[in-house]
């Protein structure tokens, strides 16, 4: 399977070896390893989700203490680097949507603009809703 | 004295060396001319041995495609005036087997390209009597941008999956794929998916976005394939939920 065909192994032709820290080069592979490594930000929330799920279960004694482990220096500067993750990662993705979805309206290609906008909209509405409910909206 | 640039030019002689070294060179520094002007007057007046291709000398034919100061350019459309002070560095493409000097070895992508079957495929070719196979503009206009592509094989020099994994089938001959398939002319899309819808085809593809940026001709090979992911994602669905399309 996968064998390197013939005309790849000419003895005098040369070949570079591509390094193990290719994305280290340069900033536009930096910024897509970056783009890819946060969404491990995103399965991090969920975990802390979850956790404050089983807190909430287990009665007001754990959930307290579960606000107050989220009130800790460590989990605070946790979360505030998980969050600029996050947003990197949310604001990369919806600004490349426009190059896989191609809309055509009348033949005309809808503008890139149009494409990503209705993304951010409903971020912002989403994020509204839920901080309306937060914050005591009810 | 006229102002001179220096070029380092990467020099690989399979014969007297076992690896790529760099020469320098002194070029006039002329507001007019571009890198494969400057590799016109080495070859021409310092050293003839020096191997690279060329053609057109203007953006149409695609043979002088090499890494300049690190980034995949055709060296006939990337001005000296741009890199002042200086030095330049040129390379061959990057992520291709070198043969000698500037020159790479592009059987693969050869191999690649014609294996999308980049041509119009009929299933029922109508007789001659009835005429042409006729497009209107927003026809064409769907497949346009894809066919702009001349096979410099920049986007593979940018894509560091293909540097990573030699089987990926590669941004270029994805975005042609695409330019048959978007043919209103064409009926071979359903061959071609066999070939794209593979993990060396469009799965590789992490969406670097790097190809799009190389691109000398605007064909937005990137977007080809996110929009191909879109469309082969959604033939797998029909044909799960409707078995009896596919026989």
């Amino acid at each position: 399977m996968n064998e390197t065909p013939a005309y790849e192994r000419h003895p005098r032709w040369y070949r570079t070896r591509v390094s193990t820290y290719w994305w280290t080069g340069q900033w536009s592979y930096f910024k897509f390893t970056l783009r890819e490594l946060t969404s491990l930000s995103v399965a991090y929330f969920v975990i802390i989700l979850l956790l404050q799920l089983r807190a909430l279960v287990r009665g007001p004694e754990a959930y307290a203490q579960f606000q107050a482990w989220l009130k800790t220096p460590l989990m605070i500067a946790l979360n505030a680097v998980g969050l600029f993750f996050v947003l990197f990662h949310t604001i990369t993705w919806f600004n490349l949507a426009p190059k896989a979805m191609v809309i055509r309206v009348r033949g005309k290609r809808v503008p890139n603009l149009l494409i990503a906008a209705p993304n951010y909209i409903a971020w912002l509405v989403i994020s509204a809703a839920v901080a309306w409910v937060l914050l005591g909206g009810r | 004295m006229a102002e001179t640039i220096t070029l380092e030019v990467a020099r690989y002689r399979p014969e007297q060396e076992t690896q790529p070294t760099f020469e320098s060179f002194e070029v006039p520094l002329r507001k007019d001319w571009v890198v494969l002007d400057a590799l016109n007057h080495i070859k021409d007046r310092v050293d003839g041995s020096l191997s690279y291709r060329w053609s057109c000398r203007m953006g149409v034919c695609g043979s002088c495609g090499m890494m300049v100061n690190g980034e995949p350019k055709l060296t006939c459309a990337t001005f000296l005036s741009h890199y002042t002070p200086g030095p330049i560095r040129v390379e061959p493409l990057r992520y291709f087997p070198i043969v000698r000097d500037l020159v790479i070895e592009m059987t693969d992508f050869m191999v690649k390209l014609k294996s999308v079957k980049p041509w119009i495929v009929r299933e029922d070719e109508k007789p001659l009597s009835e005429g042409e196979y006729l497009q209107t503009p927003s026809e064409l206009d769907a497949y346009k941008q894809f066919s702009m592509c001349i096979n410099c094989m920049l986007c593979y020099a940018a894509c560091p999956v293909y540097g990573l994994d030699q089987h990926f089938i590669g941004p270029a001959a994805i975005a042609l794929a695409q330019r048959y398939n978007m043919d209103s002319r064409d009926q071979g899309s359903q061959l071609r998916m066999d070939i794209l819808s593979q993990h060396e085809g469009i799965w590789g593809c992490t969406f670097v976005g790097e190809c799009t940026e190389a691109c000398p001709k605007g064909v937005d090979p990137a977007g080809a394939i996110q929009q191909y992911k879109l469309t082969a994602t959604k033939e797998w669905f029909k044909n799960f939920l409707m078995p009896w399309r596919s026989e």
